[in-house]
């Protein structure tokens, strides 16, 4: 049960409903920075990236939604996402986002864990300044929604399906003003 | 030095925002809806709540400038800023932030920490549900902050001065800094 009496909604969407004027700048800055074409990283990429963050947090309703969501982009299946999440080095993604997802990691524990050398090594695989920017506060901001949603007690689907038939929504509704109460 | 090309002389989240202002821009909007915003705790109590976590995350410059805010709002009673930095459970604050700032120690850690118990106790002391909502919230945007301003080793100034000077501008609100470049003020 969550810790306080929240519309019953799953994950998120609980708190969302519960205190709008907190989730608008929430989801503009969801939209932003997983979900604007004006970007040199992917919508996949970057979804991986708080997928990725959200399993290190181990926040179950995060990490499904976030990684049906990257699957859905990057046209990749659960067990190929559940793979990455579990051990990205091993895995054919690009040597890149690989360095990418090392410094999210990273951020994952606390901003002074990344060091330059990370950095430099992301630098070499051809990461730009922005780049790198967007990863450090994607996994920033997914280490504030996890807590958001856990620090809550809200409830998540189990069943993983249910993320994966919800992707192609989310990702072409977006997440502005999205209906809360729709698509449940 | 930063890890990204940030302008010379711009302290911390202002730097990065510089940097990126259309994410910028919702960040700041948060900031100002939960820590200025309509609320039933003070601006004080919520700027304590920031300057915990940011205490509890070892990140500096935002520790530094939270706490110079809630100086500035807590006015005669500003001592209890440094009291809940040096040790929380030594603090004089109401026992009912008491449990809050508790509650967000744990959210700190992890939001799976935050224990029916913790709410429990905020609850006996008159927590409200929107009061929880967002102490639990306040706490997990500043794991944000933190990780964000220290991710991207952004400049953390050590004088004092500095972070009083911003503390005042903090206490007013919250608007998105602009580029240098951009104008001439």
């Amino acid at each position: 049960m969550a810790h306080i009496t929240l519309p019953d909604l799953p994950g998120i969407r609980g708190p969302m409903a519960f205190r709008p004027e907190t989730a608008k700048p929430l989801n503009e800055l969801a939209e932003i920075l997983l979900r604007d074409d004006n970007n040199t990283l992917s919508r996949g990429e970057r979804e991986l990236i708080g997928a990725y963050v959200s399993s290190l947090n181990d926040c179950f309703f995060c990490q499904n939604v976030h990684g049906a969501l990257a699957g859905h982009y990057l046209n990749c299946d659960t067990p190929a996402i559940d793979a990455i999440k579990k051990d990205y080095q091993s895995t054919s993604i690009s040597d890149k986002l690989k360095s990418l997802l090392s410094i999210a990691a990273s951020v994952q524990k606390g901003g002074k864990n990344v060091t330059p050398e990370q950095i430099e090594q992301a630098k070499k695989h051809g990461a730009t300044d922005r780049e790198i920017h967007d990863t450090v506060l994607i996994a920033a901001a997914f280490c504030m929604f996890n807590r958001y949603v856990d620090g809550l007690a809200t409830w998540a689907p189990q069943d993983r399906l249910y993320y994966v038939n919800r992707a192609p929504i989310r990702a072409a509704e977006g997440y502005i003003d999205f209906d809360l109460y729709k698509n449940l | 030095m930063a890890h990204i090309q940030v302008e010379d002389g711009v302290p911390g989240i202002r730097s990065l925002v510089m940097f990126r202002p259309e994410t910028g821009r919702p960040l700041y909007e948060l900031a100002q809806i939960l820590l200025r915003g309509e609320s039933t705790l003070s601006e004080g109590e919520r700027e304590l709540i920031a300057t915990h976590v940011s205490s509890r995350n070892n990140c500096m410059f935002c520790m530094n400038s939270h706490a110079a805010a809630a100086r500035c709002l807590y006015g005669d009673e500003k001592n209890i800023v440094d009291e809940v930095i040096k040790d929380v459970h030594q603090a004089t604050v109401s026992e009912k932030l008491k449990t809050l700032l508790n509650i967000a120690g744990k959210v700190q850690i992890l939001g799976k920490e935050v224990t029916e118990n913790d709410v429990a106790e905020a609850r006996q002391r008159g927590a409200t549900d929107r009061e929880i909502h967002d102490t639990v919230l306040i706490a997990a945007t500043f794991c944000m902050f933190n990780r964000y301003v220290d991710g991207l080793a952004s400049w953390t100034p050590t004088d004092p001065a500095i972070y009083e000077e911003m503390g005042k501008r903090m206490a007013k609100g919250y608007v998105l800094p602009q580029a240098r470049t951009e104008t001439k003020l």
